[in-house]
């Protein structure tokens, strides 16, 4: 588990305190993938580096475990970050090492494991990311999505319980990075690690994350479950996120609507309400003609999820508005 | 040919090469075992590094840059004295070792700076949030990384001494140098001048090939 209590960071530039975190508190529960979202410059890096402290607060507390690390000498230190796994967007690999020695590196910098220890560790490692056939290949010989891989089987090494991964998959193409996200995913599940990932796109958080904090101008300004900030956000930068993952431009989207007739709702369903064939009962029980303006069908994780922009028009409005209400179905009027 | 080089001693131009080629040899020892401390210490003192120092990174910039800047045949003379406390005299190939390796030190020193600053930022920052420590920092992630740039900098480094090493021909230092000016230039023999440059060019020559090639080699990117 990893509380923050108040931690904030300035940076002196030219004699003058900068700030680049607000006082922030937030609590990362063990075992679960916990995104932060924003814009660059909106302090998502320097949150992840006072994890593991790469960066030390101007104030505050930072507890992990139990233990606030931010009274540690550098011995604990050292000891407390080979607990850390991190990975980085442009994965930061040793050109000088072949993919077995990058993996190995931080075994043998911790001077505590044997020869054969690393060695089944680093086949172990290889095996999971799937680079076996590359072990004795340069990170220069490798694509993008490879060296992030080996990136992660480095960052695995020493058995961490917390995972950081900086921008992990910005500098992947999308098809890339769709499998480095199961990679994590599956890593989150199988060994129960806490991974916390900062990211521009919120589609990422859609995919991985459970739980996500959005940051603006050095202060989180929403935080909840994936589930809840991506349907119904709320801050104007959350809601911009969700839009720019959606491919909306929100004024040709005012514009559609200004042409629809009737009642306009948006609604929102959420798991197996997903796929149940509700709108063709509510039309025929309450005699209301809907068309369809927007929507989208998807996983957030894997919880199904459908939002619909519908316009209403005849038929008996009100019961209709209660027999969606009744099944479980977020309805928002827009109009 | 030999009608054109009459006045050109093989077996004395065999041992003057001899006396270069150990010059240049241990001058570049000496220069890359001091310069290498002195460079990773700029390097890791200087704005924003692991070891920031302000006050020792300025006196070692100084002091580096007094050497490099004073010119040589000067250095050559103030080091007299130095090099006959170090090594009882200064002349002949030991007596110009000394003022070699006050030129080649600092020169070689910049460059360690230089070629560590090309490793990118981000793997000390990984090295770091594996838990490394310092050392560790500059033996297995620094020195590796930056290794084609260190090849690179003595492979410059050796032939700049091979030019030191001949001028050092002037204070009575040895080698081809010394035979360059003591027949060349002071017996007017222009034939043993141009066999003694000729032979420095394809000494630098093969310097510059092998230390291509070596960093080729190291080359991982």
């Amino acid at each position: 588990m990893i509380q923050f209590e108040d931690v904030h960071k300035a940076y002196q530039v030219a004699g003058r305190a900068v700030p680049a975190l607000q006082p922030t508190s937030l609590t990362i529960h063990a075992g679960e993938v916990f995104g932060i979202v924003g814009h660059s410059g909106a302090g998502k890096s320097t949150l992840v580096r006072l994890i593991n402290l790469l960066e030390r607060p101007t104030g505050g507390r930072i507890i992990i475990n139990g233990e606030d690390v931010t009274g540690f000498d550098a011995d604990d230190l050292r000891a407390f970050r080979r607990k850390v796994g991190m990975i980085f967007q442009h994965f930061n690999l040793l050109s000088s090492k072949t993919v077995e020695d990058n993996i190995a590196f931080p075994m043998k910098l911790a001077g505590v494991y044997s020869r054969a220890e690393i060695r089944s560790r680093v086949d172990e490692l290889l095996a999971r990311v799937g680079l076996t056939d590359h072990a004795h290949k340069y990170p220069a010989q490798l694509s993008g999505g490879q060296k992030q891989r080996v990136g992660i089987a480095r960052a695995l090494a020493c058995r961490p319980s917390i995972l950081l991964c900086d921008e992990a998959t910005s500098a992947l193409d999308p098809q890339t990075t769709q499998s480095v996200l199961r990679l994590l995913a599956e890593i989150n599940r199988e060994l129960g690690l806490t991974i916390v990932l900062i990211t521009h796109e919120m589609d990422v958080v859609r995919r991985v994350c459970d739980r996500v904090a959005v940051m603006d101008a050095g202060k989180v300004v929403e935080m909840g479950a994936v589930t809840d900030v991506f349907l119904h956000p709320q801050h104007p930068t959350t809601r911009d996120f969700v839009f720019e993952s959606e491919n909306i431009d929100r004024e040709e989207r005012q514009q559609d609507l200004a042409h629809a007739e009737g009642r306009i709702l948006r609604l929102t369903f959420r798991g197996e309400s997903t796929y149940k064939p509700l709108l063709g009962q509510v039309a025929r029980d309450s005699g209301v003609d809907f068309s369809i303006l927007s929507g989208r069908i998807d996983h957030i994780k894997e919880t199904p999820y459908g939002q619909l922009t519908l316009s209403l028009v005849g038929g008996d409005l009100a019961r209709a508005m209660q027999a969606l209400d009744a099944a479980d179905v977020h309805v928002e009027v827009l109009r | 040919m030999d009608a054109l080089l009459t006045n050109v001693d093989w077996t004395e131009i065999g041992w003057a090469s001899w006396d270069t080629l150990v010059m240049v040899g241990l001058s570049l020892l000496f220069s890359v075992l001091l310069g290498l401390p002195i460079g990773v210490m700029l390097f890791l003192t200087s704005k924003r590094q692991l070891l920031e120092q302000p006050v020792v990174y300025a006196v070692l910039s100084f002091v580096v840059n007094v050497l490099r800047s004073v010119p040589f045949i000067i250095l050559l003379i103030v080091m007299i004295p130095v090099t006959v406390m170090l090594i009882g005299t200064s002349l002949g190939v030991a007596g110009a070792i000394p003022p070699l390796v006050a030129g080649g030190a600092p020169f070689f020193a910049r460059l360690v700076e230089t070629s560590l600053r090309e490793v990118d930022r981000g793997i000390i920052e990984a090295t770091q949030a594996m838990g490394a420590n310092v050392r560790q920092i500059i033996f297995g992630a620094l020195l590796p990384e930056a290794l084609p740039g260190l090849i690179a900098g003595i492979t410059v480094t050796a032939i700049t001494l091979v030019s030191y090493a001949a001028m050092s021909g002037v204070i009575g230092g040895g080698g081809l140098g010394d035979l360059a000016i003591r027949f060349g230039y002071q017996r007017f023999q222009t034939d043993v001048m141009i066999i003694t440059v000729a032979l420095l060019v394809i000494f630098v020559q093969i310097l510059q090939m092998v230390g291509d090639r070596l960093v080729l080699y190291f080359s991982r990117r």
